[in-house]
This record gives C-alpha cells, structure tokens and sequence, in this order.
C-alpha cells in the first residue's frame, strides 16, 4: 500500500499543473496553520484603528488597510483559517452523509434505494447555491449555519457518485464470488465495494473543497456568512465595494486568495483523477 | 455411499420482459458423499441456475424458486434463515469455484489477504462469533489462528502446484497467469474443508492444455479429501475425464443419470445418444442435432426433447415422460434401452 501511495504521488509531481495545486493548497495550509506567525499586524485583524484606515499597500501594510484600518495581509491569513474550517467540516459531514447513503443505495434494490436516490434528485434539482442561501438565511448568519448550509447541499453528489460507482462494481465477478462464499453485506460493502470505488470519491473530494470554498465565499458575499469581525474572505469583498475603485487593494487580496485557493483545488482533483482514474489516463491526450 | 446433497423437483423462474422464464423446472439430482457429479447441457440448459440454486445466489429480485427442496447433509436449505445459510454453510461447507479466474478476484488486494480474509471468516479453525453490521468487518484476527491459516494457505498452495507460494501470496491477481489464478480458486475453495465444492465450468476461460492440468489436480485434491463435487460443463470430453456421475441437462429439466462407465456405453435418452454422436471424431465426422434448444419462455409440452426427437410419437408431445430406474434414470418415454 504505501508502495503504492508513492507511485501515486511521484505521477502527481510528474503532472505540473498538480504539482502547483497541491502546492496552492500546502500554502494555504500553511497560511492557516502559522497565522499568528506569519501575519505582520496579528492584533490587529479585529481592532478598530481608525487613523490608518484605507492605506495603499507598501510600508508596514503589505497588503494595504480596510475600512477599519486593520491590516489586510494579516486578515486574509485568519481568513485562510475559517475558510479551511468551513470546507473541511462542510466536505466532511457531506462525505460522511453522502458516501454510505450511496452504498447503500447502490448495494440494495428496491424501495430504499429509490427512496435515497429521489431524495438525492430533489436537491440536485435545486441549484447548490440557492439552496445553500435559503438554508443560510432562514436560520441566521454565522459560522456553524454556513457550514450546516453547504454540507446540506452538497452530500446528494457524493451519493449520486457512489450510487452509480456501486453499482457498476456491484455486477463485477469478484463480488458475485465474495458473496457466494458467504461474505456478509456489510463484509461486501466496506471490504470489496468500497475500496473499488474510494479513487473518485477522493477526486470528487478535492474539487468539492474548492467548490465549496467558492460557494462559502459567495455566502459571505451576500452577507449570510459569519457576522464581522471575522476576516471571512467573501464578506470582506463584499466590504470593499464601497470604497472601489480607489482602494483597489482592498477587494483584490481577498479576490485573489479566493481565486488561488479554488484554482489550485480544481488542479490538484484534475491531477488526482489522471492518476488514480485509469480509464482517464487512459485517454488522456498526449502531452509534452 | 450416503447422499450428501439433494435436490428434488426444483423450480426456478425469471422473471423478463419478455414472460416467465422456466429456467428449471422440476429438477433431482443427489450427490453422495465423496462423489464427483457432472452436470452436462448446452448453454441455456439451467445447468448455471442449478449451481446458483444451490449456492443461493440466485438473482434477486428477477429469479424466484417456485417448487422444490435442496436438502444439504439433512438440511433444508431454501427453509433456513438466509443469514445462517451464509454464515454457516456458505464459504465453509459448500465452497465453489468460478468460471472466470480472471474477475474473480478482487484487483485491489494481494492473493495472500485475499485468501487470509477467506480464512479469517471462514476458517475451520474459527470461533463461531455473533454477527451484526460492524463485527463482521471489525473483528481482530487471532494471531494464532492467523499463523496456523497461513500454513494451511502454503500449504495448500502447493498442493495446487503454484511454484513458490510464498511469493505467489505477495502478488496482485493481474500478476498471475489465468492457469495459475485457477489453481489459486482451487486451493481456496479446498481450504475451509467444505464438504462441497460446486465448479461452475472452471476451466471454459483456460486453454486447451491447462484445462487438462487443471482437471488433473481437481480431480487428484478432492477424491484424497473425499469432497463432493458438482462440476458444470457443457463439453462431455471433461465430464468423461473426471466425473463419476454424469448428469444431463436439457431445457431446465435433468433428461438422464448414469454413473460413468454406463453414461458413455449404454446411453438411454435419445437426446444424451445425440449429445454424444455431436462429438467431433477422429474421422472428421461432426454430426450436430437438428433443431433448436427450445425457448423456456414456452417450452413445448410433453417431453421438451420431442420437436428434435427421432423416436417421437403422439404421446411425447401429450404428456411429460416420467423419470425412471434406480442407478441410472431417464426422463423418457421411449427409452433406448431399459434403464437399469
């Protein structure tokens, strides 16, 4: 097995545009982990300092000041923070919901499959984003609501690719075998069905936490996310548009980060799907 | 020889789009105890349903067993709780060998956990345990019980002649060759020391020169361990070979039974006369039978052989024939010779 994790990951530093995802989302790791370290004005990310309100970047101010003078360098690497926890959380629940609903959707016939798969169909008939608001704002904007919003819409996808990952592993020999030697459901499921199919639930895994770090961020946007002072990436676009186009500075970081962390996502899971996927790999076209 | 398994006047039907399928209907067969069973027809004759049958993987929901018995070694099989057929019977007393050696094994997983996870649930040397969702998947593996399974995998191995089974258990199934992934089915369907094997034509998948090879030491391996085996085969050379009973099948229901010797020199049901007239012959003469299998959506009535007999008369195609001897029964009105 880590023979194998190595393969994996010495084809991924063979594909460049992984490679500079996956160092995208180290960064951003990095970013979250070390805030306090690496941020230049840590106490001020929630203060009030009216006298250095609206600075350009340069000076003690890398990335210029907000509104309320606070150093915009120093919130995006707290933002980094709460944006990590929302995705991991909301991606987390969602694959924990998603996943065994899929299989056993997948694995059984009948009613209770129906019953899972139609429930899947009527949230996807909705778009994930609306949806998303319609949670967020009946209960109330902050953090734990945001998070609760997003992994209520985004567990259907997971089951819809479980579901259709069971059952086409479901029909292979070996399950037939396994089960005709006695092999328990359960045994079947986590043992034998599971294993076959964990490579696109972790592609799916990874472009689903960019996907859901941009909807989070839109959430913020429109004011349902976490309530100010937290430094979430969305709100403080959505803070800036006042004072645009003159503070430049003040919409373009947060942009940018939101634009870096989504793009280096979608690389990585793009990568990860050549690597772990064969039938993709496959027909990959020939590059370089 | 006691009977180990019997089925009486089993019924099967699938449930298509087209209408009921009677893919078996009215099927016996006994298998004693130590005996090597045959189970010979065309493609489409049931003979894979029978197997499944027994097994008890039918597919659900399409196929439904509307009449009859599989009695195992006293018990009822299609009466028992599903879940103890599994737990008990299943993988641990009646184990089987599939067609396809090539899917047969899960891609993921080396030859070696894929047989310990066999003998981790299955194991003769194991505990029998509660079941429930979770313990099925999360108990721990004795050490003790580990080492003495690993032995008994080694050893099996290399009665199955894989060169090197040390090395083999630390290969991906994609690593081995077809003969030897066969060898491999067979040494685990030996390992729980099941009292019945079921071979669902192990070696259709194989070439010309492994099947032999491959019949050799599924025929050396169960008669030294006195296991029952109900092999599936639509050639007759490879029935010949191994079987010491032959069964044939034809359009869901069993035409005639003989033990071997008798089977090939004395036939009784005019079909089996056909079956073994088809055989390609030295002198390049290949007689085939006229007609078609007949579909078992509406088969025809009477005796089902009657549209392609040559001894056909009004009532075979009026009334079912009846099954008669004792050693060596036929299901036919007109019988070749007696049978005895």
């Amino acid at each position: 097995m880590s023979g194998e994790l190595r393969l994996v990951l010495r084809k991924l530093a063979e594909d460049r545009l992984a490679l500079l995802g996956a160092l995208i989302v180290v960064a951003l790791v990095v970013c979250a982990a070390f805030a306090p370290l690496l941020a230049t004005h840590p106490d001020a990310v929630t203060e009030f300092n009216p006298a250095h309100r609206l600075r350009p970047p340069g000076g003690q101010y890398l990335m210029g000041t907000d509104r309320m003078g606070a150093d915009i360098y120093s919130r995006l690497l707290y933002g980094a923070r709460v944006t990590i926890v929302i995705a991991l959380i909301a991606v987390g629940t969602a694959v924990a919901i998603g996943v065994p609903l899929g299989l056993l959707a997948g694995i059984r016939d009948g009613v209770v499959s129906d019953l899972i798969m139609r429930v899947a169909d009527i949230f996807l008939a909705v778009p994930q984003i609306v949806l998303a608001i319609v949670i967020a704002q009946t209960l109330g904007p902050s953090l734990p609501n945001v998070i609760l919003a997003l992994s209520a819409t985004f567990w259907p996808w997971f089951t819809r690719l479980v579901y259709a990952e069971t059952r086409a592993v479901r029909n292979e020999t070996f399950i037939e075998a396994t089960i005709a030697l006695g092999a328990s459901p359960a045994r079947v499921v986590w043992l034998h069905v599971l294993p076959n199919i964990i490579s696109p639930i972790i592609v799916r895994i990874t472009l689903g936490m960019g996907f859901t770090i941009l909807t989070a961020a839109a959430l913020g946007f429109l004011g349902l996310g976490a309530p100010p002072p937290t430094p979430e990436w969305g709100r403080t676009i959505a803070e800036s548009r006042e004072y645009l186009p003159d503070a430049w500075w003040y919409a373009a970081a947060p942009g940018l980060a939101i634009f870096l962390v989504v793009i280096g996502f979608n690389m990585l899971g793009d990568g990860l799907r050549d690597v772990l996927d064969p039938k993709t790999r496959r027909a990959a076209r020939p590059r370089e | 020889m006691s009977e180990l398994l019997a089925v009486r006047n089993l019924a099967v039907n699938y449930h298509s789009e087209r209408g009921l399928v009677r893919a078996l209907d009215g099927v016996s067969l006994e298998i004693a105890r130590g005996e090597v069973v045959g189970l010979v027809g065309e493609s489409g004759c049931g003979k894979s349903t029978l197997a499944r049958a027994i097994l008890g993987v039918l597919p659900v929901p399409a196929a439904e067993v509307r009449a009859g018995e599989i009695r195992f070694g006293g018990q009822d099989l299609l009466g028992m709780d599903a879940s103890d057929v599994a737990s008990r019977i299943r993988g641990r007393r009646i184990t089987f060998i599939p067609q396809d050696p090539f899917g047969s094994f899960n891609p993921l997983f080396t030859i070696g956990q894929q047989m310990l996870d066999l003998m981790h649930w299955k194991s003769p040397r194991r505990e029998e345990t509660g079941r429930g969702l979770w313990p099925a998947v999360l108990t721990r593996y004795p050490r003790e019980q580990r080492r003495q399974d690993r032995a008994a995998i080694v050893e099996i191995l290399q009665a199955a002649q894989i060169p090197d089974p040390e090395q083999a258990l630390t290969k991906l199934p994609h690593e081995l060759s077809g003969g030897q992934r066969q060898r491999i089915m067979i040494a685990m369907a030996l390992l729980p020391k099941p009292e019945l094997i079921i071979a669902d034509e192990p070696t259709t998948a194989l070439d010309v020169t492994i099947q032999a090879q491959i019949l050799r030491l599924l025929h050396r391996e169960v008669k030294r361990r006195q296991v029952s085996v109900l092999f599936t085969t639509h050639d007759l050379g490879t029935a010949w070979e191994i079987c010491d009973r032959i069964v044939v099948m034809y359009a869901g229901q069993e035409v005639e039974a003989a033990p071997n010797a008798v089977f090939f020199d004395a036939p009784c049901h005019p079909y089996t006369a056909k079956l073994l007239e088809s055989l390609p012959r030295a002198d390049g003469v290949v007689k085939d039978i006229p007609g078609e299998i007949p579909g078992l959506i509406d088969p025809p009535p009477g005796c089902r052989f009657h549209p392609r007999c040559d001894h056909a008369t009004e009532v075979c195609a009026a009334t079912r024939p009846p099954v008669t001897g004792m050693l060596h029964t036929v299901r036919c009105h007109h019988p070749l010779r007696a049978a005895s």
